[in-house]
């Protein structure tokens, strides 16, 4: 499918750096993009003004949400994550409803790019999440770490099997987080393409299948998308609480 | 039966498991408004663990679109 393509821009394909292809892609672009976006998003709200003004309100219940979550799940230690936490959050949101803005309407051939719809990208933020969490949890605990993996109170007999099962949950996270936002965004993606395709092959069809398949294929296309922006919020909250709880288990074991 | 048929089968099987994780997140926010229904004053704090129990029954059925899509573009 065309819109998950991912392209060279700027006649780039040719650039290489120690034999590597490093073209600067559709992904890239709005990657770029929406990083911008969230940077001029919270320079515009750090006013400190005591009597805050819609902007500055906007930026700080988001600061606030992230820091009651990590206050909730992690604790008084969850401080010092907020940053990257809240860094996470917004890229993802950002960059799930900057993909779903419906551009060619503004501007003909010119296509949004969802780049949280590949895995390479979630993959990378899953790892970034995981590596954090060993680098905490065996910094902080060192081999005792370890103890995360057998439960208290455990019967002696069945240590060995509840390490390896508890092991084997613990090597699957970085794989489900990644999994996750990329298939929410990507079926999301490809189930609005689907609709759109049936209101213009019935159209195309003749009035009376338009009025009997595309109209309401339009009517649900718009729920769809209604959904579609929900979706893109909760998708990139669940990314930001998981990371949260998986930071917990390292600051606090069990 | 033909490889490319069994694959189609295949991945429409897989849908089975889309439906029934729909029923899964169906069951946590269900059971979530019941209980918050009873009790609204808990119903706040409890919201971290419905994402939790959301995350998990959605994976399962994204696990089972994954499986189809495998089927399709990749086996």
């Amino acid at each position: 499918m065309h819109q998950f393509t991912i392209e060279p821009m700027f006649g780039s394909e040719n650039w290489e750096l120690a034999g590597y292809n490093i073209a600067f892609t559709n992904s890239a672009l709005w990657m770029a993009i929406a990083a911008i976006a969230l940077w001029v998003f919270v320079i515009g709200g750090l006013k400190r003004q005591l009597v805050p003004g819609r902007w500055q309100m906007a930026v700080e219940s988001f600061t606030t949400f992230i820091d009651d979550m990590l206050q909730a799940n992690v604790g008084k230690a969850g401080r010092k994550y907020v940053p990257y936490i809240f860094s996470l959050f917004m890229f993802i949101l950002f960059a799930n409803l900057l993909g779903l803005v419906p551009l060619p309407l503004a501007m003909v051939g010119v296509h949004a790019f969802t780049f949280t719809s590949h895995f390479t990208i979630t993959g990378i933020l899953a790892i970034m999440s995981f590596a954090i969490v060993l680098v905490v949890g065996f910094w902080k605990h060192g081999l005792h770490f370890f103890s995360l993996f057998v439960p208290h109170g455990t019967p002696v007999v069945m240590i060995p099997l509840i390490f390896v099962i508890e092991l084997f949950s613990f090597m699957m996270r970085p794989f489900s987080l990644g999994l996750r936002l990329f298939v929410a965004m990507m079926a999301g993606h490809v189930l609005l393409e689907i609709l759109a395709s049936f209101i213009i092959d019935s159209a195309n069809a003749g009035a009376g299948w338009a009025v009997l398949i595309g109209t309401p294929s339009f009517f649900l296309m718009l729920a769809i998308c209604a959904l579609e922006i929900l979706v893109a919020g909760i998708q990139a909250y669940v990314f930001a609480l998981l990371t949260s709880l998986y930071l917990n288990d390292a600051e606090n074991l069990h | 039966m033909e490889m490319e048929a069994a694959k189609l089968i295949g991945a429409g099987l897989a849908a089975i498991g889309a439906g029934l994780a729909a029923i899964g997140v169906g069951n946590v926010f269900g059971s979530f408004l019941e209980s918050a229904l009873r009790n609204p004053g808990a119903a706040d704090g409890q919201q971290g663990r419905l994402f939790i129990g959301f995350a998990a029954a959605e994976l399962l059925g994204l696990l089972a679109f994954l499986v189809a899509v495998i089927l399709i573009f990749v086996a």
